[in-house]
C-alpha cells in the first residue's frame, strides 16, 4: 500500500507542472502586458514606475524564468495583489483570515460541493440499484427518462425556475445569499436553520446533473456486477436475494463509483460559478465571476490555479481510496 | 466502417433515436429558415408591447424592449447550432489527431499525450473557458474555439483505445506488408474503422457545447446583445423574474429540448452502431 501511495504521489508531479504551466500560459494570452490594466487606468504613472512594476512581476525576464519565479511565488501561496480598488492580496480574498472559518470564500464553495456530493450519493445509489435489479421495468424506464431530462437541463435555467417557484411565488425559501439580514441576532439553532434554508436550492441545483449521471453509472455498474459468476455462486448457495444484492453485488458495484466521483469534481467546481452568481453566494465562484467581469487578472489566475490543484487533490484522494478498497489496483 | 443506408434504417426503427433525430431536424429547419419563419425581426422594437405576456401577436410574449421572444429564439437557434458544430468539429479534429498518434506510435509519445489529457481533465474546464474568454475577449469565434480546445480529451481517449486494438489486426499487417506508409495506414486503414464511437461522442459533444454556450451567454460572457442567444434571453428572464415568466420558461425549454435531442440521437446511434453494448 505504501509503494502504491508513493507511486501515486510521483505520478502527480507532471500533472502539477502541467496544470501550473497551462494556468501560467493563459496569463500570457492576454494582449499587452498583465500590468497594463494597472498602468492604463492611472494617468499619473511614469515610464519609470511602469518599468518598476514590470520588474516586480518579472516581465523583463525570459518566459521560462518567469514561470519559475511564478511557481516559486505560488508555492508560498503568493498570487499577487488584486487589481481592484482594495488591491488586497489574492489569497486574502479567497481565504480571508479575518472572517470566521465557515464564511471564507473557499470554505463556502467546498461546503456546498461536499453537500451536493453527499446528495448525489444519497439519491443516485438507491436509484441505480433499483433500476439495475429491475431492468426494463416501469420504474427503470421512468428513471431513464428522468436521467435524460436531468442531463439536458441547464443548471442556470433550473436555478431560475426554482427561484421563481420557491422564492418569488411561494416565498418558502430565501431568494439569495447565504444568511438573512438578522442572522447575527438569531440563536445558534436558528442560525443553522437559516443557513440551511439558504443552502437548499444551491445544493440541489449543483447536485442535479450529477444525480442523473451517477445513477446511470450506478445502474450499469450494478448490472455488470450482477452478471458475474460469484453472484451465481451466491445464489446457488441459497443466499437470500437481499444478501446477494446488498452484500455481494453492491460492494463490487460501488468500486468504480469512487473514481467517477473523483472525476466529477471539476464539473462541480466549474458549476459553482453559475449557481453562486445566480444565488448570490459569497464563494469562490462568485469571486471569480466578479474578477472576470472586471478583468482582475491576478484573482482569475489565482482561482484557476487553486481550483485546478484542489481538483487534482480530489482525484488523488479518489485514487487512494480506490487502492484502499480494491487490492487489485495496488498491484497494477 | 459506418454504412450509411443500414445505419439510417436501424436508427429509424429505434424510437429514442428517431425522436432525437426529429428534434434535431426541426432545430435545423428553425435555424436555416429563421428569416422566413420568424414572425418579426429579432431586433424589431415595439414600445407598445414591452414585456407583453404570450398573446396572439406574440406567441411567446415580448422582452423588456418589446422584441418578439419567439423570433429571437428562432435566430438564437442559429447561434447554438453554429457553436455546437464548430466547437465539436475542432474538438473532434484535435482528439482524432492526438488519439491516433498516441495509439499508433505508443511508447513515449503515448505517455506524453495521455499525461496531457490527464492535465486537461484536472482543470475545471468551465473555469478555464471563463478565464480564457476574460483574457482574449468575448466573440462568438473565441467561444467556439475555446470550447473546442477544452473538450477534445474524451475523443482522443476513444480513438487511442480503438487504435490500440485495431493496429494489431490482419488488415493493418496486410497494408504494411504491401508497403503502405504510417500516414496511409493511420488515415485510410485504421481511422475509418475507428470512426463509429467518435461519431457518437461528437453528437453527444454538440449537446455539451450547446449547454456551455448558453451558460456563458447567460453569464454575459458569451454572445452579446442585440444578437440573440437562448442564454442571453434567459439573462433578461432573470432580471424580470418577478413579472415575466415567459422570458425564462421558453428559451430554457428550447435548450433542454435541443440537448435532449442530441443526447437521444447519440445514444440511439450508439445502440445501432454497437449492438453488443445494448444488453449491458
Amino acid at each position: 500500500m505504501i509503494i502504491y501511495l508513493i507511486k501515486r504521489l510521483f505520478a502527480m508531479v507532471p500533472v502539477i507542472i502541467g496544470v501550473t504551466l497551462i494556468s501560467f500560459l493563459i496569463i500570457h494570452l492576454a494582449p499587452g502586458k498583465p500590468t497594463d490594466v494597472m498602468t492604463e487606468l492611472n494617468p499619473k504613472i511614469t515610464p519609470e514606475a511602469r518599468a518598476r512594476l514590470e520588474k516586480y512581476y518579472g516581465l523583463d525576464k525570459p518566459i521560462l524564468v518567469q514561470y519559475g519565479l511564478w511557481l516559486k511565488r505560488i508555492a508560498l501561496l503568493d498570487f499577487g495583489n488584486s487589481f481592484s480598488t482594495d488591491s488586497r492580496p489574492v489569497i486574502d480574498k479567497i481565504w480571508d483570515k479575518k472572517l470566521p472559518f465557515p464564511d471564507r470564500r473557499l470554505s463556502v464553495t467546498i461546503l456546498i460541493n461536499l453537500l451536493s456530493m453527499l446528495l448525489i450519493i444519497a439519491i443516485a445509489i438507491p436509484v441505480g440499484i433499483y433500476s439495475a435489479t429491475r431492468p426494463y421495468s416501469l420504474g427503470d424506464r421512468i428513471s431513464t427518462v428522468c436521467v435524460f431530462i436531468g442531463f439536458a437541463t441547464p443548471t442556470f435555467w433550473l436555478s431560475l425556475l426554482l427561484m421563481m417557484l420557491f422564492s418569488v411565488k411561494l416565498d418558502w425559501l430565501p431568494i439569495s445569499g447565504l444568511k438573512s439580514l438578522n442572522y447575527a441576532t438569531l440563536g445558534p439553532w436558528q442560525q443553522v436553520l437559516d443557513k440551511s434554508m439558504h443552502l437548499v436550492l444551491p445544493v440541489f441545483v449543483s447536485a442535479f446533473g450529477g444525480i442523473a449521471g451517477m445513477s446511470r453509472y450506478m445502474r450499469s455498474s450494478m448490472i455488470e456486477a450482477i452478471n458475474n459468476d460469484y453472484i451465481t455462486t451466491a445464489r446457488a448457495k441459497g443466499l437470500t436475494e437481499r444478501a446477494v444484492i446488498y452484500k455481494h453485488a453492491l460492494r463490487n458495484a460501488l468500486l468504480p463509483l469512487v473514481t467517477i466521483l473523483g472525476l466529477s469534481i471539476p464539473g462541480l467546481v466549474g458549476g459553482s460559478v453559475i449557481f453562486e452568481t445566480i444565488f448570490g453566494i459569497p464563494g469562490m465562484g462568485q469571486l471569480s465571476y466578479q474578477a472576470i467581469m472586471t478583468r482582475d487578472y491576478p484573482v482569475v489566475m489565482g482561482i484557476l490555479t487553486i481550483s485546478a490543484l484542489l481538483t487534482m487533490m480530489g482525484n488523488m484522494t479518489a485514487d487512494i481510496c480506490y487502492g484502499l478498497v480494491d487490492p487489485r489496483i495496488r498491484v497494477k | 466502417m459506418i454504412k450509411l443506408p443500414q445505419t439510417t434504417q436501424a436508427l429509424l426503427k429505434n424510437p429514442l433515436a428517431l425522436s432525437g433525430f426529429i428534434i434535431v431536424l426541426l432545430l435545423f429547419a428553425c435555424a436555416v429558415f429563421a428569416p422566413v419563419l420568424a414572425p418579426y425581426d429579432y431586433k424589431e422594437v415595439n414600445v407598445r408591447a414591452i414585456l407583453a405576456p404570450p398573446n396572439i401577436h406574440h406567441i411567446f410574449g415580448t422582452d423588456e424592449l418589446g422584441r418578439d421572444v419567439l423570433s429571437r429564439m428562432m435566430y438564437g437557434s442559429r447561434i447554438s447550432l453554429a457553436v455546437g458544430f464548430v466547437a465539436v468539429g475542432i474538438a473532434t479534429l484535435i482528439g482524432i489527431l492526438l488519439g491516433a498518434v498516441s495509439g499508433y506510435y505508443g511508447r513515449w509519445i503515448d505517455s506524453c499525450l495521455m499525461r496531457l489529457v490527464d492535465i486537461m481533465l484536472c482543470i475545471p474546464s468551465f473555469f478555464l473557458i471563463l478565464a480564457v474568454i476574460a483574457f482574449i475577449g468575448q466573440s462568438i469565434w473565441n467561444i467556439m474555439a475555446i470550447i473546442g480546445f477544452t473538450s477534445w480529451m474524451g475523443v482522443s481517449r476513444l480513438v487511442r483505445a480503438e487504435f490500440l486494438s485495431l493496429k494489431e489486426r490482419e488488415f493493418v499487417l496486410a497494408a504494411r506488408a504491401s508497403g503502405a506508409g504510417d500516414m496511409r495506414i493511420i488515415f485510410s486503414q485504421i481511422l475509418p474503422n475507428a470512426m463509429a464511437p467518435v461519431f457518437v461522442s461528437a453528437i453527444l459533444g454538440i449537446a455539451a457545447a450547446v449547454l456551455i454556450e448558453s451558460s456563458l451567454s447567460f453569464l454575459g460572457l458569451g454572445v452579446q446583445p442585440p444578437l440573440p442567444s437562448w442564454g442571453n434571453i434567459l439573462t433578461s428572464g432573470k432580471d424580470n423574474m418577478e413579472t415575466a415568466w415567459w422570458l425564462s420558461v421558453f428559451p430554457g425549454c428550447a435548450i433542454l429540448l435541443t440537448v435532449l435531442g442530441y443526447n437521444l440521437l447519440g445514444e440511439g446511434l450508439q445502440d445501432v452502431l454497437n449492438p453488443r453494448l445494448k444488453n449491458k
